[in-house]
């Protein structure tokens, strides 16, 4: 076709060589290393996965293999070999020739990565006609084939759309699409998937095995979740604050890890809880309906929390979980059913609620970053809400501090901080330490674990399990993952679009027979095996069908 | 697209509205005024008889209803009453000025407008160049300064030391389309100088805060170019305030006539603005008040009708 | 001092999860700023400084009265009259010093008085929202609709010029810029969960508003203050320079430009010297703005 498919080599040969790579970051502090000397190979057709948690220097790496360092950032040591050339060293003009055309880049999220203002089609053919390898007509076409090879929808049409106008995982796939435009040698994937569904992911993670292995393009593929890479890579890098934990082939990883990280990293001991059940409810909802304006987003839900129990609620974006959880708090009064707390009926308005009640139904939100005022220290954070419902001044409000500090295992030296100073987990254990402040009977947890680490996330569902066994207070718990449940739920409810579509006790929830719904979100969760996408693809194609038919 | 007739639609009857409300703000005010207008402006001393005849010639007699309802009648047949000093027809008054008004702040929009967007596009090309932090330094001081010392700057250099422009830019009916041109060289630089400044500033804040978005990282990342960077990806996001920029400035011109036309003698409408304030000539200030309020109104309408057409989320609905 | 995580159980927290410390005292921020700030920031410093003095000691410094007529019309630049006399034979240094006073003061006076209304209304109308702000943002788009500077001589004409007026109905008129500053700050704020969190505990208005939403918005409203104050002041000295503003015979920088124009046709840059005067104070206070607003919002656009 072109010359450049005549360049490409066999496979097996070495395409990128990273060497004793530095990069420096600079904060208020002065210049921290972020990456400290990786080296990394990369082989022709190969796909190589970059896993860690935030800090890792795993994004950084990747776009360093590009030539590219973030605005505030710079290497400072290292090579970066490709086709012979130093990136390190090459100059903006030089590096532009290689960008786009040969070594192409897909970002975490399609939606802010494409330009607003131009069609899909447009952004595509831009890197090919710039770089003038093909001109518009021919690139034009060869866009309408990819689309059509992953699958997007009236692949002839599909490009005249602008970005707004697609959906988030079709947004992704286009993206991969634009990174194949020139046929390039490598592509970096930086957590293409992070941003979607399980049950959209799972289309994407699929289009991007197969054009990858149709275009023997190697790749790097960057993400925290390592069953996601299990599915994809050949090799997987583990990494930690910049530094090389472990490197090995997939499935040596996946199988014997040798390094405790990646053993936490693969998830080999999540937290367990005993399933309890209660004779009392503490809440009940029934047939709840509730809207935004005139747009419906519950109907006719049904659900109780049973004292010192926990509800989970899962279901994907859209699904209104977290509308339920709005709705229990009083923030959206229902438009239709009844609210029971603690064998009484309540008013479904916040304003009409009595000051003891809103003390017993607490609230923790999903971003610890913005559910914290910014400009209070942890002392007021924690001090107001005693003061408040209880009164507690000076020093008996000092001991009440520390003995919650104590509680979410936080020392003395925390009494003046500000939430800047604490870490993601630190945050959300403050949290969780206002709400127990009030001394409430019921916490609603509105996706309290996703915004953090999965290491972090289960320090934190740890220490709510170890609150509720000494305190017997209840949760509901909203939450998109299944993991999660599994750790934390005495009691599943599944939604999807509004509506509840199953409920029970987790053991039934986790065995079959289950409800389609349920039995797609179930099998769109990646598992620990590498096998899993390619023998899952046949089962859910199925079920979507009789979901469709439903 | 179905929508945009209809959200273009809302906003020239919000903009209808305004006008409508800014007209009654201006009527209202000047019929609430503290005491008695008439006597007010003919003094204590006047006689009952000429006070009675002062309050007929304005209506002042009849119920506030009844007389806004005439004025606004006699307002859209363009009959905008008497000016209080002279007795002359406003409409009158008004139509020689308005004309040598909008000449000025046309010629001053003519230079402004293309220079200020493209020093705001070579500055964002080039930021924190010499280049660059020179311009912001330079623009940062103009706009500090009172337009009337500008106006006196100009005149200083180039009238009074250099005798290349004339200090005064008194019109006459009959002045050749380059005579003109040459009488109001002066005015229309100071008013193109302070605007320019403010322009330029905030095209070139506008694109740079797209250069923060992620998809332009994506474009380079592409392999894209400096210059397709900012004219391609940003600069058609940047449209909307870049728009509502020009526009603002561009009322701004027209308003800023009216300190400029009084260091210039020039004969427009923000001369005649001042001698009625000064005179308390209320039928007179209320012309050109709404004349002014109108012409913003309807600058900002058309901005408003502009964004909406440029932004692909309207224009392509899902 | 050692790193937080040190504090927790091994297991808990992940050393993934360490905070970027970082020194939150905001005002001991802004003084180590400085001692790197560039110079145009300085140089904003000390002039305003310097007519902060000027105008708190204008009685001391200036060598003869406001409103004395010490010589004939005109004088021109001498020992005794330092900058000569004006058109009624007046010292015009000691004028421009008191203008400092008057001038600035009323600026100063009419800013904090804007900022009072807008940014109250703004913040109510951003945090209790409804109906309430609908009301306050529509009547304040249709206050915004008519040009500033003609609402104002329009204003002046219907209530006579006056030191009460004048600051009186330029504080409404610019209250409306900073009502829409602050209630789209304060709306940014509003939006946010800990906001949601005080709303759920029963928290009243006023602990929201001052506690919750105040404390994040300051920066940009300080730096408003700089903006809206430039602003005043010019429009203050224009409409003083068009005669309708401070009245005589009050020395004021805007009429003292008018008062003397004739002076520059004959090449004399003594009229000129009020209005460098505005021109420098507004240029001072710009840069500081400018400065303070790249620290606060930690906004490079080095990018």
């Amino acid at each position: 076709m072109t010359k450049l498919d005549s360049v490409r080599g066999t496979k097996g040969d070495v395409v990128l060589d990273v060497k004793g790579l530095r990069i420096r970051a600079k904060s208020k502090a002065g210049w921290a290393e972020i990456v400290k000397g990786i080296d990394l190979t990369l082989r022709r057709g190969e796909i190589l996965g970059l896993i860690g948690e935030s800090g890792a220097g795993k994004s950084t790496i990747g776009l360093a293999a590009l030539g590219y360092v973030k605005p505030g950032c710079r290497i400072t040591d290292g090579t970066i070999l490709f086709a012979g050339e130093d990136l390190s060293e090459l100059s903006e003009a030089e590096l532009r020739r290689l960008r786009g055309v040969r070594i192409a880049y897909v970002a975490q999220s399609a939606a802010a990565a494409f330009n607003p203002a131009h069609r899909l089609i447009d952004q595509y053919t831009e890197v090919a006609v710039v770089h003038g390898i093909r001109d518009a007509a021919s690139a034009r076409a060869e866009a309408v084939e990819l689309y059509r090879k992953l699958h997007l929808p009236n692949p002839e049409a599909f490009g005249e759309r602008f970005p707004h106008q697609v959906s988030g995982g079709q947004l992704q796939r286009a993206m991969v699409a634009m990174a194949l435009a020139c046929k390039p040698d490598i592509i970096v994937f930086d957590e293409p998937t992070t941003a979607l569904d399980v049950t959209t992911q799972i289309e994407v993670l699929a289009a991007i095995k197969d054009v990858v292995r149709d275009f023997h393009t190697a790749a790097i593929y960057i993400t925290h979740d390592l069953a996601v890479v299990a599915q994809l890579a050949d090799r997987i890098m583990v990494l930690r604050h910049g530094d090389l934990v472990e490197e090995g082939n997939t499935r040596q990883i996946l199988e014997q890890p040798s390094a405790d990280y990646t053993r936490q990293l693969l998830g080999r001991d999540p937290p367990k809880s005993d399933t309890t059940t209660a004779s009392q409810k503490i809440l009940t909802v029934s047939s709840v309906d509730a809207a935004y304006g005139s747009i419906k987003v519950l109907h006719h839900v049904s659900l109780s929390v049973g004292e010192g129990t926990t509800v989970a609620v899962v279901g994907e974006s859209g699904s209104g979980k977290s509308t339920l959880a709005r709705v229990v708090t009083g923030l959206l009064p229902c438009s239709k059913g009844a609210l029971m707390f603690d064998g009484r009926s309540i008013d479904s308005s916040l304003r009409r609620r009595s000051l003891d009640l809103r003390r017993r139904i607490q609230l923790v939100h999903q971003m610890p970053d913005t559910s914290l005022n910014p400009r209070h220290r942890v002392r007021e954070v924690l001090g107001r809400p005693l003061t408040f419902y209880h009164g507690l001044m000076g020093r008996l409000r000092t001991a009440r501090i520390i003995e919650l500090l104590e509680q979410i295992e936080l020392d003395l030296t925390f009494l003046d901080r500000f939430p800047e100073e604490l870490s993601g987990g630190q945050k959300q254990r403050l949290c969780i330490a206002r709400a127990l402040a009030a001394k409430p009977d019921l916490i609603i947890c509105d996706e309290v674990t996703s915004a953090l680490d999965q290491s972090v996330a289960q320090g934190v569902l740890r220490l709510l399990m170890d609150l509720q066994k000494n305190l017997r207070v209840s949760y509901l718990f909203i939450t998109h993952d299944l993991q999660t449940v599994r750790a934390i739920a005495d009691e599943v409810v599944v939604m999807n679009q509004g509506r509840i579509v199953e409920q029970g006790p987790k053991d039934e929830f986790f065995a079959p027979p289950h409800h389609p719904y349920t039995q797609l979100l179930l099998t769109s969760v990646p598992q620990m095996d590498p096998d899993w996408l390619d023998s899952i693809r046949e089962t859910r194609a199925a079920l979507a069908r009789a979901m469709s038919l439903a | 697209m179905g929508n945009i007739p209809k959200l273009i639609a809302k906003r020239l009857g919000l903009g209808i509205f305004v006008l409508w409300v800014v007209s009654l703000i201006i009527f209202l005010g000047v019929s609430l005024l503290p005491g008695d207008v008439a006597t007010e402006i003919l003094g204590q001393s006047a006689l009952p008889e000429t006070v009675a005849a002062f309050r007929h010639e304005l209506g002042l007699d009849l119920p506030l209803h009844i007389r806004y309802v005439h004025w606004l009648g006699g307002l859209l047949k363009g009959d905008l009453g008497h000016s209080l000093a002279n007795g002359r027809a406003v409409s009158q008054l008004i139509g020689e000025r308005l004309g040598n008004t909008l000449f000025l702040a046309g010629v001053a929009a003519c230079f402004s407008v293309p220079v200020s967007l493209l020093l705001g596009l070579l500055t964002a090309l080039y930021r924190g160049s010499v280049f660059d932090r020179f311009t912001n330094a330079v623009t940062l001081t103009w706009i500090s300064f009172p337009e009337f010392f500008v106006a006196y700057i100009l005149i200083m250099f180039f009238s009074v030391q250099a005798g290349w422009f004339p200090s005064l830019s008194t019109m006459r009916e009959g002045d050749s389309f380059t005579h003109s041109l040459y009488l109001v060289t002066l005015p229309a630089l100071t008013l193109t100088l302070v605007v320019t400044a403010h322009m330029m500033r905030m095209t070139r804040a506008a694109i740079i805060s797209v250069l923060g978005s992620p998809f332009i990282e994506m474009a380079k990342l592409k392999g894209i170019g400096q210059r397709r960077v900012i004219v391609w990806h940003a600069l058609p996001n940047a449209l909307a305030p870049i728009i509502n920029v020009v526009v603002i400035d561009l009322a701004y011109l027209i308003v800023g006539v009216v300190v400029v036309e009084v260091v210039f003698v020039y004969p427009g409408l923000g001369q005649l603005m001042i001698d009625a304030v000064q005179r308390r000539d209320i039928t007179v200030v209320q012309a050109c008040s709404l004349i002014f309020a109108a012409t913003y109104v309807l600058l900002n309408m058309f901005a408003d009708v502009l964004a909406i057409a440029t932004n692909p989320r309207l224009m392509y609905p899902k | 001092m050692s790193t937080p995580a040190d504090h927790s159980p091994p297991l808990n927290i992940a050393p993934a999860d360490r905070p970027h410390r970082q020194d939150p005292g905001r005002f001991r921020a802004l003084l180590a700023g400085l001692r790197q700030a560039p110079l145009s920031a300085w140089f904003g410093l000390v002039i305003v400084a310097v007519y902060v003095v000027v105008a708190l000691f204008a009685s001391v410094i200036a060598p003869y009265g406001e409103g004395q007529v010490v010589g004939s019309q005109f004088d021109p630049w001498t020992a005794q009259y330092l900058l000569g006399t004006d058109n009624l034979g007046r010292d015009t240094l000691s004028r421009l010093i008191y203008g400092a006073r008057n001038t600035v003061g009323i600026a100063f006076l009419t800013t904090s008085l804007a900022f009072l209304i807008g940014g109250g209304a703004g913040l109510v109308a951003a945090v209790v929202g409804g109906w309430v702000d609908q009301a306050l943002a529509r009547l304040i788009d249709i206050l915004m609709a008519v040009p500033q500077l003609i609402f104002a001589l329009l204003l002046l004409t219907i209530f006579g010029a006056s030191v009460t007026s004048l600051v009186s109905i330029i504080a409404v008129l610019d209250a409306t810029r900073v009502f829409r500053l602050a209630r789209a700050a304060g709306m940014n704020i509003a939006v946010m969960d800990y906001v949601e969190v005080a709303r759920l505990r029963g928290e009243g208005l006023i602990w929201i508003l001052s506690r919750e939403v105040l404390p994040n918005i300051l920066p940009p409203l300080v730096a408003e203050f700089g903006l809206r104050f430039c602003f005043v002041f010019l429009l203050i000295s224009s409409l003083s320079f068009l005669g309708i503003g401070l009245q005589p015979p009050t020395a004021d920088w805007g009429s003292m430009v008018r008062d003397n124009a004739i002076l520059i046709t004959y090449g004399d840059v003594t009229p000129l010297l009020p209005a460098a005067a505005i021109a420098l104070l507004t240029v001072g206070v710009n840069f500081l703005v400018d400065w303070f607003l790249h620290e606060t919002s930690g906004l490079d656009d080095e990018t």
